[in-house]
């Protein structure tokens, strides 16, 4: 199994590389003014996280943050950003303490509550004794997809995928309805506003 | 052979985050985030293959799609200054574009 090792040794590397690049994405986010380079910023942010989800195996949760943080809130983020200023205003030092308090006395909640997890791929983890075993040795034969969770998703819990779905739809259509789009919409309104200001 | 890939994709995408850090204009800032999405594309091909599960292609090919489509999106926002607005226009648009600062 020494190939399997050069393989752990590998996903290693490449998390720590990956985490390395969104450490430096979060700080270069949080000292920028620019609010265009932080929409960017964030939708780099979620594209490497998702390239760490793939790397860590967990696909559908890589898809998803691919396809709304990447995809969907870097457009409803410069939507947002066209409503405002393009520059955030300069925050005074005492305002920028206290965050960091916040985010130090949160980071370490976390990292207490990590101490308590199993190990990753534990095999007596609970995830992996109780109903999970269950799916992994009937998933090739029902359904015959290499990935277990979208066995899970798409078929064992298809009809709560569905429900799902069409929930999201429903709040997507009644947001849609309530902002308007097209000329009556609500961006367009407040540009006419500007314009005969201007 | 492959892992000089990874590392080599891992390298560019550095790059690339230091152009998106530095950029000047608006459209270094774009330019650099598409070419990062292509390059972390290749990236996810390629560790398929360091893993040894070239299953890993197919997601690559659906983060190509969302990241073209984004593309478009943010370019297309940047030149009408709207989402509602068709790609193909008969008269001329008007030009609103103001990031970019050395034209």
């Amino acid at each position: 199994m020494t190939g399997y090792e050069g393989a752990d040794l590998a996903i290693a590397l490449i998390n720590v590389v990956l985490l390395g690049l969104l450490f430096v994405i979060g700080v270069a986010i949080a000292r920028m003014r620019s609010l265009f380079a932080i929409v960017m910023l964030s939708g780099v942010y979620s594209l490497i996280s998702a390239t760490w989800f793939v790397a860590l195996d967990a696909v559908d949760v890589a898809f998803t943050e691919a396809a709304v943080g990447a995809g969907i809130s870097t457009a409803l983020l410069l939507g947002a950003m066209l409503l405002t200023s393009r520059t955030a205003k300069p925050e005074p030092r005492a305002m920028r303490i206290v965050p960091l308090f916040a985010v130090i006395a949160v980071g370490c909640m976390l990292v207490y509550a990590t101490i308590d997890l199993p190990a990753f791929g534990d095999p007596d983890s609970p995830a992996n004794t109780y109903v999970g075993t269950a799916y992994l040795e009937r998933t090739p034969e029902d359904i015959g997809v290499p990935n277990i969770v979208t066995a899970v998703l798409a078929s064992y819990r298809g009809f709560d995928t569905l429900g799902e779905t069409g929930v999201v739809f429903a709040a997507a259509l009644s947001v849609i309805l309530l902002l308007g789009f097209g000329e009556r919409s609500l961006s367009a309104s407040l540009r006419k506003k500007t314009d005969k200001k201007g | 052979m492959i892992g000089a890939a990874a590392v080599a994709l891992i390298v560019a995408i550095g790059l690339m985050l230091i152009r998106v850090l530095l950029g000047p204009t608006l459209y270094d800032r774009v330019l650099a985030v598409n070419s990062m999405g292509t390059k972390i594309v290749l990236f996810i091909g390629v560790l398929g293959f360091v893993l040894g599960r070239p299953d890993f292609l197919d997601i690559s090919v659906l983060y190509a799609l969302i990241n073209f489509v984004s593309t478009i999106a943010i370019l297309k926002f940047f030149r009408y200054r709207s989402f509602q607005v068709p790609l193909m226009r008969r008269t001329a648009p008007r030009r609103t574009v103001q990031g970019g600062d050395d034209e």
